[in-house]
């Protein structure tokens, strides 16, 4: 009997090992920068580029900031999620048009609505390198003493927003 | 003349890309130094392939970046150091021994152990499983004289062998 019960067990070891990597997502490399300071930036604002903003605007405020560009497939899909958080008026969300042309990346905002407060132009994608992006869409959640809680790779979903970002975003206003 | 100017016109595009690539090969020592460190370092958005030889647009503008920090005289730890910053350690093909890797560096090496041991005991158990059966004399001698039989006594079967 033993030695049937020996190798089963093996194979279901084994097996669960393998139906966990199944789930896991590979795209999803894990941030070294959160719990780190957010990389400081400035950059041009995306409908004035004679405007500049700093994120050292933003000390004292929990805020979230959306890499997206025009090009990015799955921003359409956070889109609606954005939209419908900016509504709701909990958190200023910045976002940073990555590597776009400003003009596509406008064109985006007028006609499928705009969610920021305000939004940069990364044109050439450096502050992007400093922020680790490595796909659009991203978002990161920075707290009041500017330092990252919480990045999200890809789209933001209902669920995402409601289950973790939200509740981590309240958490981060209280205190 | 004004298809002279067309000409030229046309060509514009390909002399500023002909500039960007002739940037590139200006110091083709630092080129081939970047190159050096890039293949050992992974593309985040390919991630099969190495920073040397992705062509998203990423890597390329990582490959800019560690060009432009080697013009700056920086050394290669402090760049995959910039990298590592940014990216994590999943950017290195050779990542560090640390907590969180010590089973990828000496699991195998547990595994081995593992099966070795495994191959011991069971080898042992088995010996001991096996009993020497006892034969009297009588048969042991038989033995010996069966095992020592030469050859020619027994004609039939060379006979065949050799048809």
């Amino acid at each position: 009997m033993m030695r049937f019960i020996f190798p089963f067990v093996l194979f279901v070891i084994l097996a669960g090992f393998l139906y966990v990597g199944l789930g896991l997502n590979p795209r999803e490399v894990p941030s070294p920068l959160i719990g780190k300071a957010a990389p400081a930036f400035t950059l041009p604002q995306l409908d004035d580029p004679t405007k500049q903003f700093s994120s050292q605007d933003m000390k004292g405020q929990v805020w979230m900031l959306n890499v997206w560009a025009s090009w990015c497939a799955a921003c359409k899909d956070e889109h609606h999620v954005l939209m419908g958080l900016a509504r709701q008026n909990i958190v200023p969300i910045y976002g940073m048009d990555y590597k776009d042309k400003r003009e596509d990346g406008m064109t985006v905002l007028r006609v499928s609505g705009n969610p920021y407060t305000l939004v940069v132009s990364d044109a050439e994608g450096r502050v992007g390198i400093d922020y680790g992006v490595y796909g659009v869409p991203e978002t990161y959640v920075i707290d009041k003493q500017g330092v990252i809680r919480y990045k999200q790779i890809g789209a933001v979903t209902l669920q995402a927003l409601n289950e973790k970002i939200l509740p981590l975003v309240k958490e981060l206003q209280a205190k | 003349m004004k298809y002279l100017l067309l000409i030229l016109l046309s060509l514009l595009p390909v002399c500023s890309y002909a500039g960007e690539a002739k940037d590139m090969a200006e110091d083709p020592v630092l080129e081939k130094r970047m190159i050096g460190l890039a293949e050992n370092l992974r593309c985040l958005v390919c991630q099969n392939e190495s920073l040397a030889s992705s062509h998203s647009e990423l890597a390329n503008d990582l490959r800019r970046e560690v060009r432009e920090q080697m013009q700056k005289g920086m050394n290669d730890k402090e760049i995959i150091d910039y990298l590592v910053t940014r990216y994590g350690d999943f950017v290195l093909y050779d990542p560090p021994v640390k907590t969180s890797t010590l089973v990828l560096w000496y699991g195998p090496f547990v595994l081995l152990l593992i099966g070795g041991g495994m191959l011991v005991y069971q080898l042992r158990k088995r010996k001991s499983q096996i009993k020497e059966t006892d034969i009297s004399d009588a048969d042991a001698q038989r033995a010996a004289e069966l095992l020592n039989d030469d050859t020619s006594e027994l004609p039939n079967q060379s006979k065949d062998s050799q048809a």
